[in-house]
C-alpha cells in the first residue's frame, strides 16, 4: 500500500509515453505529454509527504507540528503553472503545421517532407 | 518505420524502463516515511527567520528564489515564443470584418448569439474573480497561494469577459501593449528585486525588506513582492496566450 503512490507515478510515466509513440495527432501527443509530466508531480509530492504530516503553512497550527516536506511543494506548484505555457506553445507549433501542411498526423507530416 | 514495428519497439524499451524505474523506486523510502532534512529544516527556521507562515512560498520566493526566476522565464519565454509561432504568415490577412458579420462568425465555429444565462453569469463572476486573483497573489506569504495560482486566477477573469461577451469586447479590453508590458515587468521586476538585494547586502534575491511581523499581511519582506510580480507574469502571459490563440480565429487561411 505504501508503494501505490509511487506505481501510480510509473504508470503514468509509461502510458503517457506510449501515448506519445503511439499518437497521430499532434494534439492529443502534447496532451499525453502532459501526462507524462504529471506523473513527475504525483512522484514528487509522494516522496515529500510524512505520515500525519500536515501542509507546511504555519498560519493557524503550532510551530511544532508534524509537516509534509515543503521544497517538493515549491517544485511541484512552479512547475504546474509553467507547463501550462509551454503546452500553449507546443499547440501553437501544431497550429502552424496544420497551416503547413494540412494535417496533424506526425506520421504524415513526416511523408509530406520526405 | 512502420507502426507495429515502431509500437514493438517501444513495447521492448518501456519494459526496460519499467524493470528500471521498479529498481529505482523501491530504494526509495515507502509513502509516508521521507526524512529530507533540507524540507525539515526549512519548515522550522522560516517562520522565525522571515515572518511568513506558508513555507512552500518562502521556499519559491526566497529560500529557492533562483530557481523560481528560471522558472518564471520559462514562461516568459513560452509565451514570447508562442507570440512569434503565431504571428501572421504570409498569405494570411486578417479579416476585421469578420466580427461584426454574424453569419460569418457562426460560420467558424462559435455560435453568433451568446445566451443570456452565460452573459450574466459571466459577467456576474468577473469582479469576484478579479478579487479572488489579487487576494491570493497578495496572501502568499500566510495562507496556501501566491503569484503563480493568483495569476492563473486573474486571467481568468478576462477570459470570462470573453465568454460573457463578445471577442471584440475582450480586445478592447486587453489592448495587447499592455498584457505584454505586464509580461515584461514582471519578468524585469522579479530580477530587480534580485539585484536589490545586491544593492542593499551581499548577494542576489536577498531578503532585504524588514520581515515585519507574523500573520501580517506586510510580513516575509520582498516574498510579497516577488510574488506579486509573478502574479502580473503569470497572468500576462496567460492572456497573452489566449489572446493569441483567439486571433487565429480571426486569420483568414492560406488561399490555395
Amino acid at each position: 500500500m505504501s508503494f501505490l503512490a509511487y506505481a501510480v507515478a510509473a504508470w503514468l510515466l509509461l502510458i503517457g509515453l506510449y501515448g506519445v509513440v503511439s499518437s497521430h495527432n499532434l494534439v492529443h501527443l502534447i496532451l499525453c505529454l502532459s501526462v507524462v509530466q504529471a506523473s513527475t508531480y504525483v512522484l514528487l509530492l509522494a516522496i515529500g509527504y510524512r505520515a500525519g504530516g500536515k501542509a507546511p503553512v504555519f498560519a493557524d497550527i503550532p510551530l511544532s507540528s508534524r509537516v509534509v516536506d515543503p521544497v517538493v511543494q515549491s517544485l511541484t506548484l512552479t512547475d504546474v503553472v509553467v507547463e501550462a505555457t509551454v503546452t500553449a506553445l507546443l499547440l501553437a507549433l501544431s497550429l502552424q503545421a496544420y497551416k503547413r501542411f494540412g494535417t496533424v498526423d506526425p506520421d504524415e507530416i513526416v511523408s509530406l517532407t520526405g | 518505420m512502420s507502426h507495429r514495428g515502431r509500437r514493438g519497439l517501444f513495447l521492448v524499451a518501456a519494459a526496460g524502463l519499467a524493470a528500471l524505474l521498479v529498481h529505482g523506486l523501491a530504494g526509495l523510502p515507502g509513502v509516508g516515511h521521507f526524512h529530507g532534512r533540507y524540507g525539515l529544516l526549512l519548515a522550522h527556521v522560516a517562520v522565525p527567520e522571515r515572518q511568513a507562515t506558508d513555507i512552500v512560498n518562502s521556499i519559491t520566493y526566497d529560500y529557492r528564489g533562483v530557481d523560481t526566476m528560471g522558472e518564471e522565464f520559462i514562461l516568459f519565454a513560452s509565451a514570447v515564443g508562442l507570440v512569434i509561432v503565431l504571428r501572421r504568415m504570409r498569405g494570411e490577412r486578417q479579416d476585421d470584418d469578420r466580427d461584426r458579420d454574424d453569419a460569418s462568425e457562426s460560420a467558424v465555429g462559435r455560435p453568433s448569439q451568446t445566451s443570456a444565462a452565460l452573459r450574466v453569469l459571466g459577467l456576474a463572476l468577473v469582479g469576484p474573480v478579479l478579487v479572488l486573483g489579487i487576494y491570493f497573489a497578495s496572501q502568499g506569504q500566510l495562507t496556501p497561494g501566491g503569484g503563480f495560482q493568483g495569476g492563473v486566477i486573474l486571467a481568468a477573469a478576462l477570459i470570462l469577459v470573453y465568454l460573457a461577451g463578445r471577442y471584440r469586447a475582450m480586445t478592447r479590453l486587453r489592448p495587447i501593449p499592455v498584457v505584454e508590458l505586464a509580461e515584461g515587468l514582471g519578468a524585469a521586476g522579479y530580477a530587480a528585486i534580485g539585484v536589490g538585494g545586491l544593492i542593499a547586502g551581499a548577494r542576489f534575491l536577498l531578503n532585504f525588506i524588514p520581515q515585519g511581523s507574523m500573520g501580517n499581511l506586510l510580513s516575509g519582506g520582498t516574498i510579497a513582492l516577488l510574488s506579486a510580480v509573478v502574479g502580473l507574469e503569470v497572468a500576462g502571459a496567460f492572456t497573452l496566450v489566449f489572446a493569441e490563440f483567439m486571433d487565429q480565429r480571426r486569420l483568414t487561411g492560406r488561399r490555395q
